[in-house]
């Protein structure tokens, strides 16, 4: 009495020689949340794109609802069935409003009053999921903060119009999300497979896939290599059915720092306190989403009202529109920001700028044959490493970092903060914002931002989740 | 909030600047009879304008829209005069060849710019071969329709309204045209979501083909016979028009109504500087430096924007 909601046999997808998906075998039944964890690479979004209909598989049949799909699966296919992803780098138009936005997925959303109606349906489903949301339907997308849009998105693929609501696919989606959001959606993430909806989820939070999911699949090299109901699972185990070890996250000991003080700044969205690093520190900057750390940022950046000694470099963490650039290759895209290192006579040398991408290659462990094949063939991980690489080839001293970690899988995150550490102990000064409490546990030091404002700053003794909450929401606990 | 209101006034404002300017050099024009000479070459290029915004809006760019209009002309003097079946058909045929340019440049993923610049001398030679030297005859219905004497408002007034409003409403409000902007503004997710790229880009060349052959109707019935250059100027103006309005060149981000207001602007800023007596050599110059200031108030604005 199985009722599934939609099922692959077999699927395999190729590009090229690469074999992305090597036989998959995935069933999701009815009003099932199901996790879904692995490593870069292991096959996740080629699988998610099969299923929502944007690549067609080499090989393997997809059945919905108990019956084997006949026709092609396409992207228009999957939206009839009641089939929404969303996905990891966002799928709005930025040039509409919200309203608009959500006319996009409805094709029954047409003729006189089309606007009101759709208006309506976000505007409730934003309510149900993410109450004191601030979003307004006719808000235009590029208005947004990142956090926002991404609520804009994940409200828009749970609204209903014609046609029920089979499956949501829903890949990294508190990536940019603060706690209070992420916790909104997982707990609305339950209402809705209650009410029948199945949802598929992709996070590297393993405790969130932990606590949320009633099942979990592990992927890995394009086939699934568990499946288990989440009870029987530990942090652990789950990690080790990825394929790499859980290591104790190592507490900062206090190292101790130098004298010589490479940026003060105070921010000039608001409030007294004021920012400081020294040479050698790792210091975080941390709160809820948006609260003016990547404005802390830029204004370091941009030199303004900001006593910075010292070359800077930026890693942004929305690879997409700040970080890549799509048509150059892996090699240029790190070698950018050392260009003017690279000149010889007033041109670049050539031979020089590919033995610097090929050691940074291999010093990040960039996982590619080739630093001449075009950027976006890595996997969203890889490519920031590469982003990292850029920062640290260059002659940078002080290096900024906007929440760079977004969506990338344990494994990498591991190899990047060990070599955050290194370059910290050898004097490069990093600032980090970032949206995951986990990672502040690398930092000397951490500014807990509120409403444009620095309300507290925490040694590395008291960095803890707790503390950190605490000062993030002090206002409101009053 | 302001700035935003600001930003889509700001066409608005620069038309009411440039024709409280002529009218304070030349009082005269402010009349039915004043206002209907200066402004009945505006209605030419505001549908040549609207051709380019609807390319415009999927992130191409028409480099041929002028010499295409200066085709329709040829066309409209001889075969549409003689053979009115015929005439028709082969204004649809264009329109059609439109819609095969915007399959073949979405299909072959090839630069808008490269294949509209080589097409230009396309249709410049057939319309040389159409009509070698200017001559043929407007249609009497064409005559009568472009110079008609309205009530109260003068013809081209009344027609650059309804142009904008017709257009404001296709492509603002209703369902299909917020389709035809996020085509623009992400295609990914618009295929993502099911939606057939190819036939967006088609239906958004032919609407610009058909609002070409408007062009060339129109502007044939003021000049009353054809002329295989008489719009070569049309390309940049249209484009000018655009950008004049608040359209953007990516991104999906274009104001039909702002684009007829930046066109309207154009063309009074043509006539403001015929006031002025300043030669026609200079001209192109000078309505390059209000297109230069009025861009670069609003890059201001936008930047006012941005740091708040």
């Amino acid at each position: 009495m199985s009722s599934h909601a939609i099922r692959l046999d077999g699927v395999e997808k190729s590009f090229g020689a690469v074999r992305a998906l090597a036989g998959v075998d995935l069933t999701v039944a009815a009003g099932e949340c199901l996790g879904l964890v692995g490593h870069n690479g292991a096959g996740k979004s080629t699988l998610m794109h099969v299923l929502s209909g944007n690549l067609t598989p080499s090989a393997g049949t997809l059945s919905i609802g108990g019956a084997p799909y006949s026709g092609s699966w396409t992207a228009a296919a999957a939206q009839a069935e009641g089939v929404r992803c969303v996905f990891q780098e966002l799928s709005l138009c930025p040039n509409l409003t919200v309203a608009e936005n959500v006319r996009i997925v409805h094709r029954s959303l047409k003729g006189l009053g089309w606007k009101n109606r759709a208006r309506a349906l976000i505007r409730q489903k934003l309510d149900e999921i993410f109450p004191n949301h601030g979003i307004s339907p006719d808000d235009e997308i590029a208005d947004l903060a990142i956090g926002q849009r991404q609520m804009a998105e994940i409200a828009r693929a749970f609204t209903v119009t014609d046609g029920a609501l089979r499956l949501v696919i829903l890949d990294e989606p508190t990536s940019s999300l603060d706690a209070v959001t992420a916790q909104q959606l997982l707990a609305y993430v339950k209402t809705e497979t209650a009410r029948g909806t199945s949802i598929i989820l992709i996070s590297h939070l393993l405790g969130e896939i932990l606590s949320t999911a009633d099942r979990i699949v592990v992927m890995k090299d394009g086939k699934t290599v568990a499946d288990r109901k989440a009870a029987d699972f530990t942090r652990n185990s789950l990690v080790a059915a990825m394929g790499s070890e859980a290591r104790e996250h190592r507490r900062g000991e206090a190292r101790k720092a130098s004298e010589e003080v490479m940026v003060r700044a105070q921010p000039r969205s608001g409030g007294t306190a004021s920012l400081e690093a020294r040479k050698g520190e790792i210091i975080g900057l941390t709160g809820l989403a948006g609260h003016g750390q990547t404005r802390m940022l830029l204004q370091i950046y941009e030199r303004r009202q900001a006593e910075v000694t010292g070359k800077l470099a930026f890693i942004a963490g929305d690879r997409q529109s700040d970080g890549v650039f799509n048509l150059w290759s892996i090699g240029r895209n790190i070698t950018t920001r050392s260009l003017s290192a690279l000149r010889k006579g007033g041109f670049i040398d050539l031979a020089a700028e590919e033995r610097l991408a090929e050691e940074w290659k291999v010093r990040m462990a960039i996982r590619t044959p080739d630093v001449d094949n075009n950027i976006l063939t890595l996997s969203g991980g890889n490519q920031q490493k590469a982003l990292f690489a850029r920062a640290l080839a260059s002659d940078a001293a002080i290096i900024l970092m906007d929440d760079p970690m977004r969506g990338v899988d344990i494994g990498t995150k591991q190899e990047v903060y060990a070599m955050i550490r290194a370059e910290a102990e050898k004097g490069r000064t990093f600032i980090w914002y970032t949206t995951e409490i986990e990672e502040l546990t690398h930092c000397d030091r951490a500014y807990v931002f509120r409403n444009g404002a620095i309300v507290a700053s925490l040694g590395s003794d008291e960095l803890t989740e707790e503390k950190v909450l605490q000062a993030s929401f002090a206002e409101h606990a009053a | 909030m302001n700035r935003r209101l600001l930003r889509q006034a700001l066409p608005f404002l620069t038309l009411a600047v440039v024709l409280a300017a002529t009218f304070y050099v030349q009082p005269r024009t402010m009349s039915y009879f004043g206002l209907n000479l200066m402004l009945q070459y505006a209605v030419p290029i505001a549908l040549a304008t609207i051709a380019q915004m609807f390319i415009i809006t999927v992130n191409d760019l028409d480099l041929s829209i002028g010499p295409f209009v200066g085709l329709v002309s040829c066309v409209g003097a001889t075969l549409l005069l003689d053979n009115p079946l015929l005439g028709i058909l082969a204004l649809l045929a264009l329109i059609a060849a439109y819609g095969a340019i915007g399959a073949l440049i979405h299909i072959r993923n090839l630069p808008s710019i490269v294949v509209t610049l080589g097409l230009s001398f396309v249709w410049l030679g057939i319309a040389v071969m159409i009509l070698p030297s200017p001559g043929g005859k407007a249609p009497d219905w064409l005559k009568a329709l472009m110079t008609v004497q309205t009530p109260w408002v003068p013809f081209p007034i009344i027609a650059a309204i309804v142009i904008g409003v017709v257009v404001q409403l296709a492509l603002m409000y209703s369902s299909w045209g917020v389709i035809a902007r996020g085509a623009g503004g992400n295609p990914k997710a618009l295929s993502r979501a099911g939606w057939s790229m190819l036939k967006t880009k088609v239906v958004m060349y032919m609407l610009a083909g058909f609002f070409g052959v408007l062009s060339g109707l129109a502007l044939l019935g003021l000049t009353t016979s054809g002329d295989a250059h008489v719009a070569d100027r049309y390309t940049l103006y249209s484009i000018a028009g655009v950008i004049l309005g608040g359209g953007e060149f990516i991104g999906g981000r274009v104001s039909p109504l702002g684009a007829v207001v930046g066109a309207l602007t154009l063309a009074l800023a043509g006539s403001f500087l015929i006031f002025l007596r300043i030669s026609p050599d200079w001209q192109i110059g000078a309505q390059g430096a209000i297109l230069i200031i009025v861009l670069a108030l609003r890059a201001l604005v936008t930047y006012g924007e941005q740091k708040r």
